[in-house]
């Protein structure tokens, strides 16, 4: 079995987060993870197109917009992914017959693309006041040549790395809520990104919970 | 999703308000709002905030070949985005009315203005020339949204380095920005768009409308002018007629509100260019206001990593020991799926026998047998679409191994075991 080295790349870069940004938008927030900036607007609870509408929940739609050009296959495999991950952890049975809309413009991609969007997401969701059963954020991993474990790589260590792996952990039990990964990796290295990722999480939770505390104080 | 609906007695105070020569936002009638503009850490991007209003625009740029009927011009091209965060009103996909006025606009203001030397953009006369594409992104609709666009889009041109080429006789190479320093674009002048709104028939006149008052215009007129007080476009929609001295009013209110804001959008190109220079961090992410209560901003952290490495060993021997519980799926011959979890799959087996040992004749027989019904349904069944007046039971076989096997393998190459253990089971018997 391949040990680890728990290296000084296991790090998250400098992160913050605006929330209520924007005017229009139900709520509104853009997360910054190094030079990679993802802004979030969610609108909703609303009337629903009859027919998307589902008559026992909330139909959830997700928009990713990227930077250049328009949105293409990338685009809808990151608006699966965030969909996914919602959809778990929002309660959209207590909106039946209604629309939510999430949209994602991606500012600056400077890698851990899908994290912040996850993190952007998950901002926007909270300032819009919407009933969640947990919390979510995403953490990015790559694993380099050397087997290496880099949590929230940059473009540049993502595009050197052998594989590339971004978990959506809830706040409750830490747990897994989705996966994406590319390149090839063993189950071992699966598990230590895992667990890493876990670890990972428990600082945006804590990162999540004074910015909140933050909010809904009285003074700075 | 449907924009709010304005009602009736907000929009009679809104009127009244204008009569009035009042604001909501306590504006003067020839009032901009604040615009803040502010650059991303790569080149070319732009983010403006004009009041509440935020467009972000982008530009890129590659090699093509040029239109024939200018081979040696750099070809320009604008896209307008109203991504739905900017408004609930704007849908996904949809070029609607007000999608195209803008961009037809925005067209106008910038590449029929000639602000910008395409000549240059020219590497190959005929063959490579530079595509330089302006991404506009809306962020938040709240009035206004051309002038936005437009300062956003000239700043973000001005802003914007191309990466150098060499050419060694037809060889063209492309520098990273690492080898050379990239090029600005030559531009000539700077068009600013400036919105005048008209109520009552074009009694009042409101420059840059806010999203409420915009709803309640009679008429909008958009001039599009430089700091040289030369018009590059003008447009007049809502179907208002105006006197000439009203146009000519506006078009003196337009060239001081220009000239202002081309101060701006220089002043904010300079100290963008001393921050880089400095090699300070600029960019988005240091334009996140600190003071504000629903902003947060932490540096970077290291994950603790005393507990990290005793938690992935211990997650690692308990994750291990599942896959020890549950037997493990097999992959019986490359190509066959198995159906069902966890169990072994009688066929697969067999065919994995059948692969390894060629024996094993009396197990094999009954699933030859069973593949041979299978085969003989399938091939019932495309016979009565293919070929209908075949009844010969030798004929029908024939048949089969010569049709389906390329079509049906065409059609769902490996989708199902079953189709693929009778073809091959076929091809056993043949032997």
């Amino acid at each position: 079995m391949m040990e680890v080295s728990p290296s000084e790349n296991v790090s998250l870069r400098e992160f913050g987060c605006e929330q209520t940004l924007l005017s229009r938008p139900d709520g509104s927030a853009s997360f910054v993870q190094g030079d990679t900036s993802v802004m979030a607007g969610v609108y909703g609870p609303a009337e629903v197109k009859v027919s998307k509408e589902i008559y026992d929940r909330a139909t959830l739609e997700v928009l990713v917009y990227p930077k250049v050009g328009l949105p293409g296959v990338r685009e809808r495999s990151q608006e699966q992914c965030v969909r996914e991950t919602c959809e778990a952890s929002l309660l959209l049975s207590l909106h039946p017959r209604s629309s939510l809309t999430l949209i994602l413009q991606v500012l600056h991609d400077a890698g851990s693309l899908l994290s912040c969007c996850l993190n952007a997401a998950c901002m926007a969701l909270m300032d819009a006041g919407l009933s969640m059963s947990c919390l979510f954020c995403g953490v990015t991993c790559a694993i380099s040549t050397e087997g290496e474990i880099i949590t929230d790589p940059t473009a540049a260590q993502e595009k050197e790395s052998r594989a590339l792996m971004t978990f959506a952990i809830d706040s409750k039990e830490h747990r897994v809520m989705m996966s994406s990964t590319r390149g090839s990796f063993s189950v071992q290295e699966l598990q230590q990104c895992i667990a890493i990722s876990q670890k990972a999480s428990e600082k945006i939770f804590q990162f999540y919970r004074d910015s909140v505390r933050r909010r809904y104080s009285k003074n700075l | 999703m449907k924009d709010t609906p304005l009602s009736n007695c907000e929009r009679d105070f809104l009127l009244k308000a204008i009569e009035e020569k009042k604001r909501l936002d306590g504006r003067q009638t020839y009032d901009y709002r604040k615009i803040k503009i502010t650059f991303g850490s790569d080149y070319g991007c732009c983010f403006v905030d004009l009041g509440q209003t935020r467009v972000m625009a982008q530009v890129s740029c590659e090699l093509v070949t040029p239109k024939e009927s200018r081979p040696n011009e750099g070809i320009m091209f604008f896209n307008l985005e109203l991504s739905p965060m900017a408004s609930p009103a704007f849908e996904q996909g949809r070029q609607s009315e007000l999608s195209v006025k803008l961009n037809r606009q925005l067209e106008r203001c910038l590449r029929n203005s000639k602000c910008i030397d395409t000549e240059s953009l020219c590497v190959v006369s005929g063959e490579k020339v530079w595509q330089i594409r302006v991404d506009v992104h809306t962020l938040n609709n709240d009035g206004n949204l051309m002038d936005a666009a437009s300062v956003a889009a000239i700043s973000a041109l001005c802003h914007f380095r191309r990466p150098d080429v060499g050419i060694q006789g037809e060889e063209v190479t492309v520098y990273s920005p690492e080898e050379r320093d990239p090029i600005p674009l030559s531009i000539y002048h700077m068009p600013i768009s400036v919105s005048l709104a008209f109520f009552q028939q074009g009694t009042y006149l409101l420059v840059d409308p806010c999203e409420r008052e915009e709803r309640v215009m009679d008429g909008l007129l958009m001039i599009a002018m430089n700091k040289h007080r030369e018009i590059c476009s003008i447009q007049s929609s809502g179907g208002i007629m105006l006197l000439k001295e009203q146009v000519m009013r506006c078009s003196k209110i337009a060239s001081v509100k220009v000239s202002e804001i081309t101060d701006l959008i220089n002043k904010a190109l300079l100290n963008d260019k001393t921050a880089r220079k400095a090699g300070g961090r600029c960019g988005f992410a240091e334009s996140i206001p600190q003071e504000r209560i629903t902003a947060l901003k932490t540096d970077q952290t290291s994950v603790e990593m005393t507990g990290v490495g005793e938690t992935v060993s211990s997650i690692v021997q308990t994750a291990e020991a599942p896959p020890q519980k549950v037997p493990s799926p097999l992959l019986p011959v490359p190509g066959v799926g198995q159906v069902g979890e966890g169990m072994r799959n009688t066929w697969g087996v067999e065919e994995e026998e059948d692969g390894d040992s060629s024996g094993g004749d009396s197990g094999e027989e009954a699933v030859k047998m069973e593949e041979e019904q299978h085969k003989e349904d399938k091939s019932r069944k495309v016979d009565v679409v293919e070929i209908l007046d075949s009844e010969e039971e030798e004929e029908e076989e024939e048949v089969v191994i010569l049709y389906p096997e390329t079509t049906e393998k065409a059609k769902n190459k490996g989708s199902s075991s079953g189709q693929k253990g009778a073809a091959t089971s076929r091809k056993q018997q043949k032997k």
